[in-house]
């Protein structure tokens, strides 16, 4: 049944006849085929080198009813949550201030871009050296892998404003507060929103390695602990985890993120 | 150079500037910093040292090695899932939360599949930058104008044609930036492993410099590298402009 | 000589039923018939189907019913040697010269150097591109871009011309110059050209003969025999007969209009 915004049945029919509109089904029928992948990995390679995605299942079931397990998942969240908010609140704020003054912004932007690529992983030890091991190590190294997107995204966001809708700001003499929150916030919140997107994962990713290195505690560590002994079955299990939960939480972003987009001009 | 050129530069003097100043007067601890004179000389030591240009040329041959596969990999896979539409959406979810994994987690598989040499390291790499590569070959290609797609139909050329002289120079400059993406993340990926399990290349010296307690060292090996990483990045910039100069941004 | 150079009888274009939306019968049934060398504009309202039609006519769309006949050959889906179109949007390769943009279709045809260097000059200097040849589209205005699609198009030596609201972006004074070009392109090539517009006066300024359509589904109400002489340019404005005609395509044109504005909304 077409939506209320679908104005002309006829651009509609021709998008529509330009691609075909995908069930969810097909995402599923695909993942299927990569666990079916993954079987066929556990016969070539043996059940040493590659768990099978049943083994892999039950011994997940096993540590995470282990009695140890609530204690390292509550410190990977509270030090991830913790990058998170800090990431995503400081980074919005200095690049929406990045945005606004184009001098600024201009001077800063390809310092970001270096910093952005460079593996950050080699920042390791001088974080270690500037905040000890800890909790405190770990959140650092969440917060300098997930802040740069958010600030380059914001940045990107309220420069690429299109200038009429500032100009119509002016002309219906909206006050400076007035403009930014009517008018500038909802412009760029899709753009910022796909910034936090991959300022969420790669937060994500940066208090996994911190933990890794810098901690006895965490899912990090766990998983660092059974890479060292070889313990493959439990890499593949927390491995499963990681990637399931990473999962859902980009694919709930994303489905936020389109529907912010829905009603965009596609001209 | 630009105006904002010459800030950028005054504004990275300054910051190294107060950093010195602090190293030295004692506001920060020597065994968290050193001023970035020490670095610098630590730099020109790890330079100079036959171990250490062994080190960084090992390491620059494996991030070649991860940016060459990753190229072409991700931008045959990005054709191909052009024309695959029903593949392609059914992928597009898994794609745009590809990012959110951490796929250093197979490195230990890798090991097993390859043994303990340069090929774990190059497969991470490649793991890591492939899926930028096709991201952004697929943007590319979706960019394409419609125009363009029924003047090649108008004027009749051949699949071939169509490809060589349409598709590939409108998308090139989404091709160039998966380009540049494979180039950061290939880094990313080879060096993060060399830290964690490898007897070679510029993570593995860095670690042993940091468990060594040389910082002199560490932070003049790290310098190197994002002297390194920097100069790359900035060519890499200064010859997308000049190729797409006279496009404006088309 | 085909007195008939392009017809079409009983085209339709009918999109079929998906998920989110019913068939949506576009366009038709149309019947057509141009002679060889006449200038054809079609008017209608939005969304009546004169873009299909374009499409349909070239090959760029498979008509879901009826014939069409361009020079005696059947026309269903693929393009056949000797049509050129203009689209609506900017068509320029951004990545090429002017020049090379009007060299491109010659080269990949294989057509010798000395002969692409010569069309090309040739088509240039008539577009008054000529002293632009080594700029790139982005330092061009709108209007020259679009001079430079046509000039695409007529390098390839069109026997059937289509252009798809090739003016739609310019201002009016422009567009008033860029028609007498047009006219001016028409005589020199001989070709037979069909123009979409929403300009009625520009529809009866060119054209030999105007088909009004009808909102969606498009079919033609009404057709117009304007009578002018070959040799004509934008003068003729201020001649009575002028505003005969565009009153008389207005009047045809109201009610679907309206129509169709209801329908959009």
């Amino acid at each position: 049944m077409p939506a209320a915004q679908d104005a002309d049945p006829l651009v509609t029919a021709e998008r529509a006849e330009r691609r075909d509109i995908p069930p969810a089904l097909d995402t599923v029928m695909l993942i299927v085929g990569l666990v079916a992948l993954w079987q066929a990995g556990t016969l070539l390679l043996g059940h040493e080198a590659l768990p099978s995605p049943v083994a892999t299942v039950s011994k997940l079931l096993g540590i995470i009813s282990d009695e140890d397990f609530p204690r390292h998942a509550w410190e990977t969240a509270r030090a991830f949550l913790t990058a998170l908010l800090i990431s995503l609140i400081a980074g919005l704020a200095v690049g929406l201030a990045l945005g606004a003054h184009r001098v600024s912004g201009e001077v800063t932007e390809p310092i970001l871009g270096a910093l952005y690529s460079i593996p950050k992983i080699t920042l390791y030890p001088i974080i270690l050296l500037l905040f000890g091991l800890g909790i405190s190590a770990k959140i650092a190294f969440g917060v300098i892998h997930g802040i740069i997107p958010v600030i380059l995204f914001t940045m990107n966001a309220v420069r690429n404003i299109r200038l009429v809708y500032l100009r119509s700001a002016r002309a219906m003499r909206l006050t400076v507060a007035q403009t930014a929150f009517t008018i500038i916030v909802p412009a760029a919140l899709p753009e910022i929103v796909s910034g936090f997107r991959v300022g969420f994962a790669l937060t994500l990713l940066g208090t996994l390695i911190g933990e890794m290195f810098a901690s006895q505690h965490g899912i990090g560590y766990m998983l660092v602990k059974a890479m060292e002994t070889g313990d493959t079955g439990t890499v593949m299990s927390l491995a499963l985890l990681l990637v399931v939960l990473a999962t859902a939480a980009s694919a709930a972003l994303l489905a936020f993120d389109r529907h912010l987009r829905r009603h965009a001009l596609t001209s | 150079m630009t105006r904002a050129g010459w800030i950028r530069l005054l504004l990275i003097v300054g910051a190294l500037a107060l950093l010195e100043a602090a190293c030295r007067y004692g506001l920060i601890s020597r065994h968290a910093v050193i001023p970035p004179t020490t670095m610098f000389q630590g730099a020109w030591q790890a330079v100079g040292s036959d171990e250490t240009r062994t080190d960084i040329w090992l390491t620059l041959e494996n991030v070649a090695l991860s940016l060459i596969l990753s190229l072409i990999v991700g931008t045959a896979a990005g054709l191909l899932l052009h024309k695959a539409t029903r593949l392609r959406r059914a992928l597009d979810p898994l794609l745009a939360s590809y990012y959110a994994v951490p796929t250093f987690v197979f490195y230990p598989l890798f090991i097993v599949l390859f043994g303990l040499n340069r090929w774990p390291l190059i497969a991470i790499g490649f793991l890591f930058a492939v899926v930028a590569v096709i991201i952004n070959t697929l943007d590319g290609l979706a960019r394409i104008p419609r125009a363009f797609v029924r003047t090649a139909a108008v004027m009749r050329l051949t699949r071939t044609q169509y490809a060589l002289h349409i598709i590939l120079p409108a998308a090139a400059p989404w091709l160039f930036t998966g380009a540049k993406f494979a180039v950061a993340y290939s880094f990313i990926g080879v060096i993060a492993g060399e830290f964690v399990v490898s007897g070679a290349g510029i993570g593995h010296a860095i670690a042993f410099a940091y468990n060594s307690f040389d910082n002199r060292m560490m932070y003049g090996l790290i310098m190197l590298l994002f002297m390194l990483v920097g100069s790359i990045n900035t060519l890499l910039s200064l010859w997308e402009r000049r190729l797409y100069a006279r496009r404006a941004g088309r | 000589m085909q007195a008939e150079h392009l017809s079409l009888a009983g085209v339709t274009r009918i999109y079929p039923a998906n998920e989110g939306h019913a068939a949506v019968h576009a366009l038709g049934p149309i019947d057509l018939s141009l002679r060889q060398g006449e200038f054809f504009s079609v008017v209608g309202p939005s969304g009546c189907g004169k873009s299909t039609l374009l499409d349909v006519i070239a090959g760029l769309a498979r008509q879901s019913a009826g014939t069409i006949l361009f020079e005696g050959k059947p026309v269903a889906g693929e393009v056949p040697d000797g049509i050129g179109v203009v689209f609506q949007e900017d068509a320029s390769f951004p990545w090429l010269s002017v020049y090379d943009n009007a060299a491109f279709a010659l080269r990949r045809a294989g057509v010798p150097d000395a002969e692409v260097r010569e069309r090309v000059r040739h088509t240039l200097a008539f577009t008054g591109l000529m002293s632009f040849a080594q700029a790139y589209p982005a330092q061009l205005s709108g209007g020259m871009r679009q001079r430079l699609c046509i000039a695409r198009t007529l390098v390839m030596r069109p026997r059937l011309l289509l252009l798809d609201e090739p003016f739609g972006a310019l201002d009016q004074q422009t567009r008033l110059l860029m028609g007498d070009e047009l006219l001016k392109l028409w005589r020199e090539t001989a070709a037979t050209v069909l123009l979409i517009t929403h300009s009625l006066d520009e529809a009866a300024l060119l054209s030999d003969r105007i088909g009004v359509m009808s909102a969606r589904p498009g079919v033609f109400i009404d057709l117009v025999e304007t009578g002018w002489a070959r040799e004509r340019d934008s003068r003729l404005a201020s001649e009575a007969a002028f505003g005969a005609v565009t009153a008389r395509l207005w009047a045809a044109l109201r009610d679907q209009s309206i129509k169709a504005l209801a329908m959009a909304s």
